[in-house]
């Protein structure tokens, strides 16, 4: 599972893991029913404290991400699915705030930006 | 409640003329990793040396385990880890002279523990410690305070001047024995971005006093950084409650503030300014705005 952990960013580290691991799961590189590492191995791995690492597991279940089956680990969610679709447009919301922003600040338009997509998305099917 | 591993009252050190720590009080409670920051000379060698009855509190208590380590040193020191930036080592023995010298004082010395730290430092049994370079002599120090699982690992600058991958181990042992339950860990370091990857707790100690002791979370709660836009150029430079550093010229400022951050965009509201952006600081910005940034 590759999870990067960056304590210079202002995000909480939690949170790192909370939205890395929802857009594995909203990207498919993690499915339903795919096993995470304990809370200790993750710890380890990421050399963060592990109770960082329960908060963000803890968090991610109560959003319907992961389940805890008990005595067995944590997996995704079989309800992963749909809540993954959710996901994809929360993740891409994001992604286009931040677009429109800078649009704003360098003073282009909606209209700009829009036609700006479609060239770059028909330059993208030509390769 | 949570008993607390470590508990310092008003404790106060003059080493003659100077004062070392000033009526410092922290607890760390079981189970946590509770990191000690400040800059050299700030004070946390002196506190650790109390924590491990190498001095005794003349003004205030320490108590650790509810002991006086100063009373009571095998009660103390036989559940302490402890590794220091000097990694003060027997010179003239070989590794496995340190080891089998470190498990003649504890009865919990796990042996086959010893042995697969040894094997993951790649230390050679056979090996002098005065030949040890000084990334192997941290790896060595951190094998003989880890091999009997002791209930409080206690850490003096532990990373200082080594390489990213003795950093790495260091760090590791920190997550692994937390990992473990029921067990403590409290360190120092002046790098506050391994501090804030790996602590539940930090206290900062700048001069001697205590500048804040609070849970992780709280601390970084508890400070923002505004990016303020004005109309026209203030007249003076802003000024808001709590504020602790401030940058910026013409329009724009940037500020780092402590305290609630609603009220804070409440205060620059009421100056006129629109808040551009609002980012929760690193701690080693905190850091850096609490220890430099007192002139306001």
């Amino acid at each position: 599972m590759r999870i990067r952990i960056s304590p210079r960013d202002g995000v909480p580290i939690y949170l790192q893991i909370v939205k890395q691991v929802k857009y594995l799961v909203a990207s498919g590189l993690l499915a339903p029913g795919d096993q995470l590492p304990t809370v200790r191995r993750l710890a380890s791995d990421l050399l963060v404290n592990p109770n960082t690492v329960a908060r963000a597991y803890r968090r991610l279940e109560s959003e319907g991400v992961l389940v805890t089956r008990r005595g067995s680990g944590v997996f995704v969610s079989n309800a992963g699915s749909p809540l993954a679709g959710i996901q994809k447009k929360k993740i891409l919301s994001e992604r286009i705030d931040v677009l429109l922003a800078e649009a704003r600040q360098m003073g282009i338009t909606l209209d700009e930006l829009v036609r700006l997509l479609r060239k770059r998305d028909k330059n993208m099917k030509k390769k | 409640m949570r008993e607390n591993v470590i508990e310092v009252r008003d404790l106060t050190r003059r080493f003659r003329t100077v004062t070392a720590l000033d009526d410092v009080t922290i607890e760390a409670p079981r189970g946590v990793v509770f990191g000690l920051v400040g800059e050299n000379g700030a004070g946390k060698t002196t506190l650790i040396k109390h924590l491990l009855g190498l001095l005794r509190a003349k003004t205030g208590s320490v108590r650790v385990f509810g002991l006086d380590p100063v009373q009571d040193p095998p009660g103390v020191l036989s559940r302490v880890g402890y590794l220091s930036e000097d990694r003060d080592l027997p010179d003239w023995m070989r590794v496995w002279e340190l080891m089998r010298y470190t498990r003649a004082f504890y009865p919990d010395w796990d042996e086959g523990y010893a042995e697969e730290l040894r094997k993951t430092f790649q230390l050679d049994p056979e090996a002098k410690i005065k030949e040890l370079s000084r990334g192997q002599k941290a790896h060595a120090g951190l094998l003989v305070a880890l091999a009997y699982r002791p209930d409080l690992l206690l850490l003096d600058e532990p990373s200082s001047g080594l390489d990213p991958v003795v950093r790495r181990d260091i760090l590791e042992a920190i997550v692994r024995t937390v990992a473990d339950e029921g067990r403590t860990v409290f360190f120092s370091s002046h790098l506050l971005d391994e501090v804030e990857r790996v602590s539940d707790h930090v206290a900062m100690i700048h001069k001697g006093s205590l500048v804040l002791s609070q849970s992780l979370d709280a601390v970084k709660e508890g400070h923002r950084i505004f990016v303020l836009d004005f109309p026209e150029p203030p007249a003076e430079p802003p000024r808001l409650p709590g504020m602790l550093s401030r940058k910026g010229e013409g329009r724009e400022w940037v500020l780092l503030c402590r305290g609630d951050p609603v009220e804070r965009k409440r205060a620059a509201a009421a100056l006129g300014a629109r808040i551009v952006e609002e980012t929760i600081p690193t701690l080693e910005e905190i850091f850096v705005a609490r220890i430099r940034g007192s002139g306001f």
